[in-house]
């Protein structure tokens, strides 16, 4: 009976959505629409196929939900690599800018891709790597199954088609010039019915948990899950022009679309960036040191003291505009005040080692999340000094705000995605160990080069830049015109670009790795790996 | 007094104050007496329940140690 009725809405939603891609205003809606109908008419034969078959019903209440984590550490490490490899062509158009090239004017400049990089690391990279390991996570510590059955699979796949729909639709020119929030109206509708769905999969299973407390790590995700839902809401909140067309207008205008915007983006990083990274931190670390977390007491008092704070430091994003020197004030003080419970996060993740710090000598994956952690930290320095409003005035629209948001995100997000799939892999697996130790040594050497390529180079460049830019003669003329700083940086844009030809070559090393650890290890002999609390 | 003022004059004063204080509630509610092995045992929870659910509503923790 359910199978009639998913035929029914599937075939009305592939007929719509042809009749859609037939009426299309532009070329991103036609794609989007076709890739809708296509999927739909899939979903349809697929569904149809196993309608009115004989199918014995076990009892999987025994045993976690581990398929959905696997095929998210799959499109985790894929989405990985195609972000990454984004990124490097992108660095490279800016340091040569006939990359551009001529033939594909308008669908492969730099305007285009850079938004198909952000979103691929930031959503398609970050997003499945949260997915997957909050899934993981939350079975493990309420010691439940996922609820909702096969709606995990419907929040995993519905977020693959979220970023299908708007990386092609990137590609084509549908965008609401929103960082971070580019897609447009279809898209964010889509991704909230998903969210939702990810949020009641998640918390369903804490309300059927057997374990009396919630782990501090399900706290972070769940911050992370409403937050999210809540500012993809309301920064999204606009009007399509048509139905049949992407584009669509704002319901902010002005100053006050400026600050949701930044209220939105800066709590993307806040939420989604940290928060549900620190989840995986307050998970993944003090299982693969053996250890429980240093204090119990500090997560509780880190949680709140970041929720409370997070949400106010997006004002620092627009010192110097429209915004009231009020509210920029408040972002900056928000901003600083940030820093204490950042430091107290990571000190917590460093000192979950402690007793065990011999095992950074010999477990390259505990290397790679002390290093993330160390990243953490750094850029968690950084940008309370940047959110200084006389800082800002140098930093502001200069390239040290790329380079601070990227020691943030390869750093931080990066190396502590990859000591998780590490981790993941093979128990998902049922493998003994990884394959192979020293191709993760490779990746972590790699990786962390490459990132310090990146940081310095932008470093360099960003103050040489805001430097130039306000440099005045003794009449109080401005000495460089926009194209001197630009001629000035080429020598850091190539030593960035090598930095990200390095990053990328260590993802690839794991992808490698990774696969002949399903591949090659063998197998785990008995089933009973219970370790036992220290 | 306009919706705006009023909202601003609340959010301010006595959010601020209420919020400030819910945080502080929740400092001194960590460092209550007795906490320490309350949270030691939680801070366990990483380390069981690994392979398969719990079978029982009882604590999951107990069942741990039985199947060792």
């Amino acid at each position: 009976m359910g199978n009639y009725v998913k035929l029914i809405l599937l075939g009305l939603i592939a007929f719509f959505a042809l009749y859609a891609a037939n009426q299309a205003r532009d070329i991103a809606y036609l794609v989007n629409a076709l890739t809708i109908a296509l999927v739909a008419a899939g979903m349809f034969i697929w569904v149809l196929r196993n309608t009115d078959e004989d199918r014995p019903v076990v009892d999987l209440s025994g045993e976690y939900m581990d398929g959905v984590v696997r095929a998210g550490v799959i499109a985790t490490a894929l989405w990985g690599v195609v972000g990454f490899l984004v990124g490097t062509f992108i660095a490279f158009q800016l340091a040569f800018p006939s990359l551009n090239f001529e033939w594909a004017q308008g669908y492969m400049n730099f305007g285009r891709l850079r938004p198909l990089h952000t979103s691929a690391v930031i959503f398609a990279f970050g997003g499945n790597a949260l997915i997957a390991t909050s899934f993981y996570v939350v079975q493990r510590t309420c010691a439940a199954r996922l609820w909702g059955g096969n709606l995990a699979w419907f929040v995993f796949w519905g977020f693959q088609l979220v970023i299908v729909l708007a990386a092609t639709g990137y590609l084509l020119g549908a965008t609401q010039s929103k960082e971070y929030a580019e897609p447009e109206w279809y898209v964010d509708w889509w991704l909230t019915i998903v969210w939702v769905s990810y949020l009641a999969v998640f918390v369903g299973t804490l309300v059927k948990r057997k374990e009396p407390h919630i782990y501090v790590a399900n706290w972070f995700y769940l911050s992370f899950i409403i937050t999210v839902a809540m500012l993809h809401v309301v920064n999204n909140l606009s009007i399509p022009v048509s139905i049949f067309g992407s584009k669509s207008v704002q319901v902010f205008s002005g100053v006050q679309d400026a600050m949701t915007q930044w209220w939105y983006g800066h709590n993307a990083v806040g939420f989604f960036l940290t928060a549900g990274f620190l989840a995986m931190m307050y998970y993944f670390v003090p299982k693969q040191a053996g250890r429980p977390v240093f204090s119990y007491k500090l997560s509780i008092i880190h949680f709140w003291a970041l929720i409370f704070l997070y949400i106010w430091a997006g004002p620092h994003h627009l010192h110097y505009t429209a915004l009231p020197d009020w509210a920029s004030t408040l972002g900056m003080v928000f901003s600083i005040i940030l820093w204490m419970p950042s430091w107290g996060g990571m000190i917590n993740g460093l000192m979950t080692l402690s007793g065990a710090w011999d095992k950074l000598r010999t477990d390259p994956v505990i290397r790679m999340m002390v290093i993330s952690l160390g990243f953490y930290g750094m850029s968690t320095f950084e940008g309370p000094m940047m959110s200084i409003r006389a800082v800002n005035s140098l930093s502001h629209y200069t390239d040290w705000t790329i380079g601070h948001v990227h020691s943030g995100a390869l750093g931080w997000n990066g190396m502590i995605t990859f000591g998780c799939l590490y981790f993941l892999v093979p128990k998902l697996w049922n493998r003994e160990r990884l394959y192979s130790l020293s191709l993760v040594s490779w990746h972590f050497w790699l990786a962390t080069i490459g990132i310090i390529l990146y940081a310095a180079s932008m470093w360099v460049t960003g103050i040489m830049e805001g430097l130039m830019w306000r440099e005045v003669d003794a009449n109080g003329f401005l000495v460089n015109s926009f194209a001197d700083t630009v001629s000035a940086k080429l020598p850091m844009y190539v030593v960035r670009g090598l930095g990200g030809v390095m990053f990328l070559a260590g993802a690839l090393i794991m992808c490698f790795n990774l696969y002949m650890t399903v591949r090659r290890s063998p197998a785990v002999q008995t089933d009973n790996s219970a370790v036992p609390a220290e | 007094m306009d919706t705006y003022s009023l909202l601003r004059e609340f959010a301010d004063s006595w959010m601020l104050l209420a919020l400030f204080a819910f945080f502080i509630g929740v400092v001194i509610w960590v460092m209550r007496p007795g906490s320490r092995g309350a949270y030691q045992d939680v801070a366990d929870i990483p380390f069981r329940n690994e392979d398969a659910p719990a079978r029982s509503a009882r604590r999951a923790s107990e069942e741990d140690q039985t199947n060792g």
